[in-house]
C-alpha cells in the first residue's frame, strides 16, 4: 500500500492553550521531555553507587545493571514518544492515538522508577554519599523530562470553583474532583485513524512479537530477585504499559488479536508453555504453576460471576472439593479410601465432586434473587472448611484427617512419564514443577476453550441477559433457573479440575488452603478480586489479573503483615477510579462509563 | 369459535392486598383489545399474571384452548404469548441487533429470525440505522420501539403491550400508536395497556376500563369513546 498515513501527530487544540502549569512553551515542552528521555537513557549506563552491595550491580560504568534496566526501558519509551510526536517518518505508529498522553505517562514511569531507585539505594546503604554522579544524572534526567512532559498542552476541562459557602471538607471534596478531571483532561486522547491493512501474515508475526514481549515482561517479573527490584518492576511495568495504553498500541494490538483469534490463542499457551524453557531450574517454576491454578480459577469464577452475574463468595471451596476428592482417591497413605486411581479417573472425580457439590448450593439458592446467593456461598464457603476440619475421626467420621489434611500425595505418572523426576528435554532441564506447570497449562487451555465457547453460544447470551434483566429474560423465554445453575454447576465443574491438578503439586490438602480470606491466594476473596481486577466477562481479565494478585504477594513477603490491609485499600481505589478492571469488557465499560467516554459500537464479549 | 384468549373471574394479590379482584375478559384473534383505568388499578398487575410472572389467586386463563395456570413465565412465550412489560425491560448494554435476537431466544430459524429482524427494522426504520449502538443509549421512544420489536420476534399469536406511550413526547406518542395501528392491519392480535385512553380507545375493538382491581365498564372501542362517564374520568373533559 502506498497510501501515506496522515500525520495524526497531537495538534494540540491552538484555541485553548494550556493555561496553568506550563512552563515552557509547547514545542520546547516536547523537545525538554524527548530530551530528558534521552538523556535517562544514556544516565542508565553510568555507575550510580560505588558498592555492589545494593543488589544488581549498579557500580559500572557502560553496562546498566539490576534496576537500571527498567530506566532504560522507561527513558526509551519516553523519547520513542517523544520522537513520534515530530511526526518523523517510521515512528508514527507508535501513537495513534495522540503523543502527548504517552509521552506524560513515560515521563512518569521513568522519573518514579528512577526516583525510587535512588531513594532505595540511599536507604539501603545509609545516605546519599553512597551515590555515584551517574546517580544525579539521572535524577536530573528524569525530572526534565518529567518537566518536559507537564508542561505539554492540553485541553483544559470546566470546572467551577468551590463554593465558598459549603464546610472545608465539602471544598476539599469539590477541589479534589476539580484536579481529578483536570488530570484526567491531561491524558485525554483523540480517536485513533483506522489503522492501515497489512498482509495477514505481517498482522500475525505481530501477534507473535506481542507475546513474545509480554513472555519477556513476564518471566522478568516473576524471575526479579530482590524486593526494590520487583517494587520497581511494578512502578514500570504499570506507567509503561498505562503509556502505551493511551498511545493506541493497545488497541491496535486487540484488532489484530481480535481478527487471529485463534492464532493468539495458541501464540498464546505456546509462549506461556516457553517459561520453563526461559529457566534454568524449578525455583520460579513453583511459582508458574501457582500462578497457573490461581489464575484458572479465577477465570472459571468469571463465568459465574462475570458472565451469569451470580455473586459467589465461596468459589475456593470448589477448588478444595475437587483437591481433596482427588488427593482421596491419590494413592496418599493418608487417605482412608486406600485406593489409587489413574489421573485421568482422579481428574474426573475431582470434577464430579465438586459439580454435584454445585447444584447441591445452587439449586435451593438460585431460585431466589439478589444477595442471598452471596450469603449461601459465603457460608457454604467456611462449612466446607469446618466440615473437613472435622471429618478427622474424632470430631466426625474419619474422612479427611482433619487438620493435618491429606499428606504425601504421590507424584503423578502418565504414560510412563513420572511428573516428580526431573527430566531434560532437548538440552533444557525440566523440574518437578515445571511438568506440573504444563500439565496446569492444559487444563488452563480446557477452561479457557470452555469459556470461549460457552460465551459465545445460546448459553452465553442467556446468561448475560439474565444479568442485565432477569424478568426480561423470562419473558424472552429464558429459563432463569436452569440457566444459573448451568452457570454455578459449569464454574464450580472447572475449579474441581483445577483443584484436582492442585492437590499433586502441592502433596498436601488442609482445610486451611480453602479460606474465605487469607494472606495468600487462592482464597475466595482474592479469586473474586482477580475477576474484579482483571476485568469481569473477559478471558484474559482473570489471568492477568491472577497473575498479578499472585505474584504480588508472593514477592513483597516483607508486605505480608500488610497484605490485606494493601489489598482491601487497591481494590477501593480500583473501583473509584477503574470499575470495569484492567481489561474491560467493551460492554461492561460503557456500563460503568455511560456518560463519559464509553464506545458508542459495541463488540462481542470477551477480549 | 372460542376466543385466543379467555380470562374468567381472575384475582390476584400481593401478600394481603388484593390488586386484582376477579376480572373476566375475552381477545378474539385479529382484535385489538385495551384495558385503560388510572394508575394502581391493576393492569400491569393483569398482564405480569398472564405470562406467569406472578401466580394468580383464582382464575382461570385460557390461551389458545390451553391453561396458563401452571406455566412458568419462560414457557408461556413458547405457547405464542409475548410481552412488552411496563417500563420496556430492554437490556440496556447490548446491541439493538442483540436485543431483537434475544426476543427470538426459543426459535431456532436462523434464516427466518434474520426475516423477522429485518421486518422489525422496516417497521422502526431508526433500529436499523442503530443496530450496533447500546441499546441504552436510545431515547425513551426509541427504546419502546425495541420492546416491541423484540416482543414481535417470538412470532407471537398474542402482543401484550403494557403502556407503550409511557413518558414519551407527544410526536413519538403519535409514532407509536401509529405503529399498533399498522400491526393491526397486518392482522397481529393485541392487548393493549394504557393510561393515554383517548389514543387506545381510537383504535382498539374492544375496551375495558379497570378501576381499583375491577372491570366497571366494557364495550367497544368507539362506544366507550363516546361514553360520558369515561369522557369525564380518562379524556379530561367535563
Ligand atoms: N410488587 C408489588 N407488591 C405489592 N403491591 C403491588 C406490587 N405491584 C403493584 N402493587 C399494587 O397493586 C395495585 C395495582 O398495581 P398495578 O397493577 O401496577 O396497576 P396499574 O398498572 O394499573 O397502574 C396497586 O395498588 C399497587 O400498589
Ligand atoms: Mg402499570
Amino acid at each position: 500500500m502506498t497510501t501515506t498515513q496522515t500525520t495524526t501527530v497531537t495538534a494540540p487544540a491552538p484555541a485553548t492553550p494550556a493555561t496553568r502549569g506550563s512552563l515552557l512553551p509547547p514545542h520546547i515542552a516536547r523537545a525538554t521531555a524527548t530530551a530528558g528521555g534521552a538523556l535517562t537513557v544514556v544516565s542508565a549506563f553510568l555507575a550510580w553507587t560505588w558498592t555492589s552491595a545494593f543488589p544488581g550491580d549498579l557500580t559500572v560504568y557502560g553496562y546498566p545493571g539490576g534496576l537500571q534496566w527498567l530506566v532504560l526501558v522507561s527513558g526509551a519509551l519516553l523519547t520513542l514518544f517523544g520522537l513520534s510526536s515530530y511526526g518523523i517518518k517510521g515512528l508514527n505508529w507508535l501513537t495513534p492515538q495522540g503523543a502527548d498522553p504517552a509521552i506524560r505517562l513515560a515521563a512518569y514511569a521513568a522519573f518514579a522508577t528512577a526516583w525510587f531507585t535512588i531513594g532505595a539505594i540511599s536507604t539501603k546503604l545509609g545516605g546519599a554519599v553512597n551515590l555515584e554522579p551517574g546517580a544525579y544524572v539521572a535524577l536530573a534526567a528524569t525530572l526534565i523530562g518529567w518537566l518536559g512532559a507537564r508542561s505539554l498542552p492540553y485541553e483544559r476541562p470546566e470546572t467551577s470553583p468551590a463554593d465558598p459557602d459549603d464546610s472545608a471538607f465539602d471544598q476539599f471534596k469539590h477541589n479534589l474532583s476539580n484536579r481529578w478531571s483536570v488530570y484526567k483532561g491531561t491524558l485525554a486522547t483523540t480517536p485513533a485513524p483506522p489503522a492501515k491493512t497489512l498482509p495477514s501474515y505481517i498482522e500475525i508475526l505481530i501477534v507473535a512479537v506481542v507475546l513474545a514481549l509480554g513472555l519477556a515482561v513476564f518471566t522478568y517479573g516473576i524471575t526479579t530477585e530482590y524486593d526494590q527490584l520487583f517494587i520497581g518492576f511494578l512502578i514500570t511495568a504499570g506507567f509503561g504499559f498505562a503509556a502505551i495504553q493511551k498511545a493506541g498500541l493497545i488497541q491496535r494490538v486487540s484488532t489484530l488479536t481480535a481478527r487471529h483469534r485463534n492464532v493468539t490463542l495458541v501464540g498464546a499457551f505456546v509462549a506461556a508453555a516457553a517459561f520453563p524453557f526461559t529457566q534454568s531450574d524449578d525455583q520460579y517454576a513453583t511459582i508458574g504453576v501457582n500462578i497457573l491454578i490461581f489464575a484458572t480459577v479465577a477465570l472459571g469464577l468469571n463465568i459465574v460471576v462475570g458472565l451469569a452475574g451470580l455473586l459467589d463468595l465461596g468459589y475456593v471451596a470448589f477448588l478444595g472439593v475437587g483437591a481433596y476428592a482427588a488427593a482421596l482417591v491419590s494413592g496418599s497413605p493418608t487417605s482412608p479410601l486406600g485406593i489409587q486411581l489413574p489421573f485421568w479417573q482422579a481428574i474426573l472425580v475431582g470434577a464430579t465432586a465438586s459439580m454435584v457439590f454445585g447444584v447441591l448450593i445452587g439449586a435451593p439458592t438460585l431460585r431466589l434473587r439478589g444477595d442471598y446467593l452471596a450469603i449461601v456461598t459465603l457460608g457454604f464457603g467456611e462449612i466446607f472448611r469446618i466440615a473437613v476440619l472435622n471429618l478427622d475421626g474424632t470430631s466426625g467420621p474419619d474422612v479427611t484427617n482433619g487438620s493435618n489434611g491429606i499428606s504425601s500425595i504421590p507424584n503423578l505418572t502418565m504414560f510412563g512419564f513420572d511428573f516428580g523426576a526431573t527430566h531434560t528435554i532437548a538440552g533444557f532441564t525440566i523440574g518437578r514443577f515445571a511438568n506440573y506447570f504444563f500439565l496446569m497449562l492444559l487444563v488452563t487451555l480446557v477452561v479457557v476453550v470452555v469459556f470461549r465457547r460457552s460465551a459465545e453460544s445460546r448459553i452465553g447470551r442467556a446468561w448475560v441477559a439474565i444479568r442485565e434483566d432477569e424478568t426480561a429474560a423470562e419473558a424472552m423465554g429464558i429459563n432463569g433457573f436452569r440457566t444459573k445453575l448451568i452457570a454455578f454447576a459449569l464454574g464450580a465443574t472447572l475449579a474441581g479440575l483445577a483443584g484436582a491438578v492442585q492437590a499433586h503439586v502441592t502433596y498436601t490438602v488442609t482445610p486451611e488452603q480453602y479460606q474465605f480470606a487469607h494472606a495468600v491466594p487462592p482464597n475466595s476473596a482474592f479469586l473474586l478480586a482477580a475477576v474484579v481486577l482483571g476485568g469481569m466477562g473477559t478471558i484474559s481479565g482473570p489471568l492477568v489479573g491472577g497473575a498479578l494478585l499472585f505474584l504480588i504477594p508472593a514477592k513483597l513477603q516483607f508486605m505480608s503483615d500488610y497484605q490485606l490491609f494493601a489489598f482491601g485499600l487497591a481494590l477501593v481505589l480500583l473501583m473509584r477510579f477503574r470499575p470495569e478492571g484492567l481489561i474491560a469488557n467493551r460492554r461492561r465499560q460503557l456500563e460503568f462509563h455511560e456518560k463519559d467516554e464509553a464506545p458508542a459500537t459495541l463488540t462481542k464479549a470477551g477480549a | 369459535m372460542t376466543a385466543l384468549l379467555e380470562v374468567e373471574d381472575l384475582r390476584v394479590a400481593y401478600g394481603k392486598i388484593e390488586a386484582v379482584k376477579g376480572i373476566s375478559f375475552k381477545v378474539e384473534e385479529g382484535e385489538v383489545v385495551t384495558l385503560i383505568g388510572t394508575n394502581g388499578a391493576g393492569k400491569t398487575t393483569t398482564l405480569r399474571t398472564l405470562s406467569g410472572l406472578i401466580k394468580p389467586l383464582t382464575g382461570q386463563i385460557k390461551f389458545n384452548g390451553k391453561s396458563l395456570r401452571k406455566v412458568p413465565a419462560h414457557q408461556v412465550v413458547s405457547l405464542g404469548l409475548a410481552h412488552s412489560p411496563e417500563g420496556r425491560h430492554i437490556f440496556p448494554r447490548m446491541s439493538i441487533e442483540d436485543n431483537l435476537r434475544l426476543g427470538a431466544f426459543l426459535r431456532k430459524d436462523s434464516d427466518g429470525i434474520n426475516k423477522d429482524i429485518q421486518r422489525a427494522y422496516d417497521l422502526f426504520p431508526i433500529l436499523g440505522e442503530r443496530r450496533k449502538q447500546a441499546s441504552g443509549t436510545l431515547s425513551g421512544g426509541e427504546q419502546q420501539m425495541l420492546a416491541m420489536g423484540r416482543a414481535l420476534m417470538s412470532q407471537p399469536k398474542l402482543l401484550m403491550l403494557d403502556e407503550p406511550s409511557m413518558g414519551l413526547s407527544p410526536i413519538m406518542m403519535q409514532k407509536i400508536m401509529a405503529t399498533i395501528t399498522e400491526l393491526r392491519a397486518q392482522g397481529t392480535t393485541i392487548l393493549l395497556v394504557e393510561q393515554n385512553a383517548q389514543a387506545a380507545l381510537s383504535l382498539a375493538n374492544h375496551a375495558h376500563v379497570m378501576e381499583v382491581g375491577n372491570i366497571v365498564l366494557s364495550g367497544t372501542g368507539q362506544d366507550l369513546l363516546h361514553d360520558d362517564s369515561v369522557r369525564k374520568a380518562y379524556l379530561g373533559e367535563d
